[in-house]
C-alpha cells in the first residue's frame, strides 16, 4: 500500500528500561528492514524512558519514537492505544511488531481493531516480501500441530505479537546513534481501568519464565513433591528456571506461576530439560518451540521422547543429581580454565 | 446484575491426531468441547451468581452444532443462550468476529437488559489468537482486563486478579467491562442430571446477519483483513540421541559432556 513505510517494534518498558520482548524483536525486525529497503523504528511509551531509548538504538533500531508522560509510568490499556493510534494515524507504518507479553496481548488487538486492520498471534517465524513489503506471518495453531502463514495483504499498518523468546537479542553497540523524535499525544486524563498493586511470586521475580534461557521442568513423574528439591537444584546448577507440567500443579506440588503448557506458559529456550513429564500435548505446546529438549523419564514410551534432542530412560532419583554434579563440575573446570 | 459470557466451541485438542500419511489433522470424530478458557470463564461468573442475584447469558457463534456447547452451559449456571450463527460469517477472522460479537451483544441487549459485565475466556485452543476478547471491548468501547484469575465486584466497579509474567495484578476498572479469563484456582462445576435435562429442552434463539443488522463488508472473508496463506505440518525431528549407559550416574555424565559439546548448558561460561 502506497505512502505506509516502516518497521515498527513497541518497545515494552519496566521502570523506565527497555524489557526483552521488545528488544529481540529488532532482530527480525533489522532484517525485514533491511529486506523491504525500510527503517526500523523502536516506538517506546513510558515515562522517564530514555535508557531505553538508548537500548533500542544499540540492538538495532534506526529511530526512535519516544513518547513520555507521568500517565505511561504503567502500562494501561485505554491511554496506550490511544498514544498508539495517533502515532500510527501520523507515521503510517508499514508493519507493528509486539512481543506477545502480557501486556502485547493486551495492547496489540485494542490497537488493531481500532485501526481496523489484521493483527496475527504469537508468530514464531517473520518474513517480508521485499517487492511489495506484505509480511508473512508464521504461527501455530492447535497447540502447535498445525503450522499457518497468514498474510495480511491489504489493511496497513500489518500486525503481529511474536512469542517471546523466539528470536534472539544481537549483541548491543552501544557506539551507535540514531534520531530520538520526542512526540507528544493527546489523551484522555484517566483510563476506566486502574492498576492497584502487583504481587510478585518471590520465586519468580528470581528469573522470569518466559524469557529464561534455560528451563527445568517437573512432572508427576518425580513421585512426590519432595523431589522438585532435585529439579531445582538442577536449575540452579544451569543457571536456569523452574518449570513444571499440569499435573505436578493439580497435584499442588509446585503454584500456577511455573507451569508450562496451553493453560500455561509457553517457553522458548535454548534448553528445555522435562523431568519426569510424559509429554501430553497440552504440555507440548508450550514448549516445543526451545531449541534443544533433554528428556528423563522412566517410561521410555512416553511422547516426550519423540520430540526431545536428548534423553535418558531411568529413574530421576538416580539421574538429576549425578546431571546436577556433573554439569557443577564441568562449569567450575571451564571458569578456572578461564583464569 | 446482569452478565454475558461468550463461548467458543472447539475441538477437543486432546483428541487431534496427525495422519502419518497425508501429514494432515484428523478431524474426523474428533468430539467438540465448549473452550475450556471459556468454562473457567463461566465458572467465575456462576460464582457472583451464588452470592447475589444476577442472570447469566451466554453467547456463541458457529454452526449450529454449536448449540450442544450452548446446552452444556446452560447446564451449568447460564440462564439463557443465543447462537450466533449465519453462513455469511464463516472465515471471519478475529477483526471480523468480534465486530460480529458487538454487533449480537447490542441485539442480545435489546432483549436481556445492558450488561454489566462481559466474560470471555483468554483464548480459544483451538485458535489461541487471545485477540477477540479485547478486540470486542474495543468495537463497545469498554474497558478491558486480560487474563484474569478471580474477581470481585464493588459499588460499580469490578476488581480482578491478573496473571502476568511474574505474578499477579491487581486491576479495576468501571462496568460495563470486558474480562477475559485464564485458568484459575478452582475448577468449573458439574452438571446435574435435572440441569442436563432441563438444558436439552432449552429453547436457544439463532441471531443471523438480519437480525444483528452487520454490515456485509465487515463480515466473512471480506471483512477480514487477514488470510491464512497455508498451512503445514511442522517437521517433527528425526529421532533424538537416547543415551543409555551402564548406570544412570553414567548416563547423567555422558549427557553433560553431550550438552557440553554442544555449546549448551553451561550458563555462557563456555564459548
Amino acid at each position: 500500500m502506497k505512502g505506509c513505510k516502516n518497521i515498527w517494534v513497541w518497545i515494552e518498558t519496566a521502570d523506565g528500561a527497555a524489557k526483552n520482548a521488545g528488544l529481540e524483536l529488532l532482530t527480525p525486525g533489522r532484517r525485514m528492514a533491511d529486506s523491504a529497503g525500510e527503517s526500523l523504528v523502536a516506538v517506546i511509551i513510558g515515562n522517564q524512558a530514555e535508557k531505553a531509548a538508548k537500548s533500542a538504538i544499540a540492538y538495532g533500531a534506526d529511530r526512535v519514537i519516544l513518547v513520555q508522560d507521568d500517565r505511561f509510568a504503567e502500562y494501561n490499556t485505554e491511554p496506550f492505544t490511544d498514544a498508539m493510534c495517533q502515532l500510527i494515524k501520523k507515521y503510517k507504518p508499514n508493519a507493528v511488531l509486539f512481543g506477545a507479553s502480557g501486556a502485547g496481548r493486551d495492547f496489540a488487538p485494542r490497537v488493531a481493531c481500532r485501526v481496523a486492520t489484521g493483527l496475527t498471534a504469537d508468530c514464531t517465524g517473520l518474513d517480508v516480501d521485499a517487492e511489495t513489503g506484505i509480511v508473512r506471518w508464521t504461527r501455530p495453531a492447535f497447540g502447535g500441530n498445525l503450522m499457518a502463514v497468514i498474510e495480511c495483504p491489504d489493511a496497513r499498518p500489518q500486525m503481529g505479537t511474536v512469542r517471546p523468546g523466539v528470536f534472539k537479542k544481537r549483541t548491543p553497540d552501544e557506539n551507535r546513534t540514531a534520531e530520538i523524535i520526542r512526540e507528544t499525544v493527546k489523551t484522555p486524563p484517566e483510563g476506566r481501568s486502574k492498576l492497584i498493586h502487583r504481587i510478585s511470586d518471590a520465586a519468580e521475580n528470581m528469573v522470569n519464565l518466559e524469557e529464561a534461557e534455560i528451563v527445568v521442568s517437573g512432572g508427576r513423574g518425580l513421585g512426590k513433591p519432595e523431589n522438585f528439591a532435585l529439579v531445582r537444584a538442577l536449575a540452579d546448577a544451569l543457571g536456569g528456571a523452574v518449570g513444571s507440567s499440569r499435573a505436578a500443579v493439580d497435584a499442588g506440588w509446585i503454584s500456577h506461576t511455573h507451569q508450562v503448557g496451553q493453560t500455561g506458559k509457553t517457553v522458548g529456550p535454548k534448553l528445555y530439560v522435562a523431568c519426569g513429564i510424559s509429554g501430553a500435548i497440552q504440555h507440548l505446546a508450550g514448549m516445543s518451540g526451545s531449541d534443544t529438549i533433554v528428556a528423563v523419564n522412566k517410561d521410555q514410551d512416553a511422547p516426550i521422547f519423540g520430540l526431545a534432542d536428548y534423553g535418558i530412560v531411568g529413574n530421576l532419583l538416580e539421574v538429576l543429581p549425578a546431571l546436577t554434579e556433573e554439569i557443577k563440575r564441568l562449569k567450575t573446570a571451564s571458569d578456572s580454565e578461564l583464569k | 446484575m446482569n452478565i454475558l459470557v461468550c463461548v467458543k466451541q472447539v475441538p477437543n485438542s486432546t483428541e487431534i491426531k496427525i495422519d502419518p500419511e497425508t501429514n494432515s489433522l484428523i478431524r474426523d470424530g474428533v468430539p467438540s468441547i465448549v473452550n475450556t478458557f471459556d468454562g473457567f470463564a463461566l465458572e467465575m461468573a456462576a460464582r457472583i451468581k451464588d452470592k447475589r442475584e444476577a442472570k447469566i447469558v451466554v453467547m456463541s457463534m458457529g454452526p449450529e452444532q454449536a448449540k450442544a456447547a450452548l446446552k452444556e452451559c446452560l447446564a451449568v449456571g447460564a440462564d439463557k443462550a443465543y447462537l450466533v450463527s449465519d453462513r455469511a460469517f464463516g472465515g471471519s477472522d478475529t477483526l471480523a468476529t468480534s465486530y460480529i460479537l458487538s454487533k449480537a451483544v447490542r441485539t442480545v441487549e435489546a432483549e436481556e437488559g445492558v450488561f454489566d459485565l462481559i466474560f470471555c475466556g483468554k483464548q480459544a485452543i483451538d485458535g489461541d489468537t487471545a485477540q477477540v476478547g479485547p478486540e470486542l471491548a474495543e468495537h463497545l468501547d469498554y474497558p478491558q482486563i486480560t487474563c484474569i484469575t478471580d474477581i470481585t465486584l464493588e459499588e460499580g466497579k469490578i476488581r480482578a486478579e491478573r496473571q502476568t509474567e511474574n505474578g499477579k495484578e491487581i486491576w479495576e476498572a468501571s462496568m460495563p467491562a470486558v474480562v477475559t479469563v485464564t485458568k484459575p484456582d478452582f475448577e468449573p462445576r458439574c452438571s446435574s442430571v435435572k440441569s442436563k435435562i432441563a438444558a436439552r429442552h432449552a429453547a436457544i434463539p439463532v441471531l443471523t446477519i438480519d437480525e444483528i443488522k452487520a454490515e456485509v463488508e465487515r463480515i466473512g472473508l471480506k471483512g477480514s483483513p487477514t488470510k491464512v496463506k497455508k498451512t503445514f505440518v511442522p517437521p517433527r525431528k528425526n529421532g533424538g540421541v537416547v543415551v543409555q549407559e551402564e548406570t544412570e550416574r553414567e548416563s547423567a555424565i555422558k549427557l553433560a559432556a553431550l550438552l557440553s559439546d554442544a555449546g549448551i548448558a553451561l550458563g555462557g561460561a563456555k564459548k
